[in-house]
């Protein structure tokens, strides 16, 4: 593996040094995003269903939905373990909203799903103290 | 495409540090205050993975989205927004975003502050007074926060309670000297505003 492609996934999501509006325009087909159905969070935690990284998995998705762009394919190769809305952004270099449409793709398509992230309304002692005992142990 | 679904949490193909598979609830605590008082320093000092920049385009409310094609000529304004992680135990992850004070900001802290389990003020004690809106609006949002005052070489340290007197702080609110770049010290703000946060919680009516 070369330090070139060291951080390479779909390598044209990384490759793409275009963060302007027409790429995003491209990605997202123009739909404004986030909370558009699944209310995703910066914090959701995103996580890959099965092993959808493994082709036929994505091509019998390709078949099935739409098209998938690399962005989607960089996801889901990321999210083998869970990780957040807002991370994946970063890592794509797109903006949150832009990101959120192309997750929401995925959870159409069953290839994601997503953890319960939001904090309840009523804070949760117990949780809170969990919190308070990981940050004394750091 | 070899990949074979390896456990590694720092992916070497992806570059990207995943969480642990049991992690299930991620919270978020907003890091706030004026433009370099050291939010950024803080996330830094405590985050467990190199901090991320996440941006997002934004264009004026008035204007719906569905109507600004790829050749609009409107002018967005591109906001960033830096941030780190803490794993603080197998199912819990925390979030600390460090979020411009600014005005023309607050549309998008706004929407970070909704459902944050708290947030960190920083102040820089030589200019309180850019920190007085921060304030107001947090209170009026109803986050729960605590007051970190950034030591800077060479400005003056105040005690606790003239800090909390001069920004008009209610008493329960904790105030605490500390030091951005110090991991300890950073972290001990955390612990500040988990226990304050507990209490809280314990408490009938909550945060107040």
């Amino acid at each position: 593996m070369t330090r070139r492609h060291g951080r390479d996934v779909g390598s044209s999501a990384d490759d793409a040094q275009d963060t302007g509006p027409e790429r995003i325009y491209v990605l997202t087909g123009g739909r404004g995003g986030p909370h558009a159905r699944t209310r995703l969070d910066l914090v959701t935690l995103v996580v890959a269903v099965g092993k959808p990284w493994q082709s036929s998995a994505v091509s019998a998705a390709i078949r099935e939905h739409r098209r998938l762009f690399p962005e989607h394919l960089a996801i889901i190769r990321y999210c083998r373990r869970p990780l957040s809305v807002v991370e994946i952004s970063a890592h794509l270099r797109l903006p949150f909203s832009a990101t959120a449409v192309l997750i929401e793709d995925l959870l159409e398509a069953e290839l994601v799903r997503t953890r319960a992230a939001v904090m309840p309304v009523v804070p949760d002692p117990e949780l809170i103290e969990e919190v308070l005992r990981g940050l004394q142990r750091l | 495409m070899g990949f074979n679904g390896s456990e590694s949490p720092g992916d070497l193909r992806t570059g990207v540090r995943t969480l642990e598979p049991t992690a299930a609830i991620a919270l978020k605590i907003a890091v706030v205050g004026p433009l370099g008082v050291g939010k950024s320093t803080l996330v830094r000092s405590v985050s467990e993975i190199s901090p991320l920049t996440t941006e997002e385009t934004m264009s004026r409310q008035s204007v719906p989205i569905d109507a600004l094609g790829p050749s609009s000529t409107k002018t967005h304004t591109t906001v960033a927004m830096d941030f780190g992680r803490i794993t603080v135990s197998e199912r819990i992850v925390l979030y600390l975003f460090g979020t411009p004070g600014q005005e023309r900001f607050w549309f998008l802290w706004d929407g970070l502050v909704d459902g944050a389990l708290g947030a960190v003020v920083i102040v820089d004690v030589r200019r309180l007074a850019e920190s007085f809106d921060v304030l107001d609006r947090l209170e009026r949002r109803g986050c729960a926060f605590i007051v970190a005052a950034n030591g800077f070489p060479g400005s003056p340290i105040y005690r606790p309670e003239e800090l909390r007197e001069a920004l008009d702080l209610p008493a329960a609110v904790p105030v605490v000297n500390f030091d951005a770049r110090d991991r300890e010290s950073s972290r001990s703000v955390l612990v500040s505003l988990a226990e304050y946060l507990l209490a809280a919680a314990r408490r009938p009516g909550g945060v107040g």
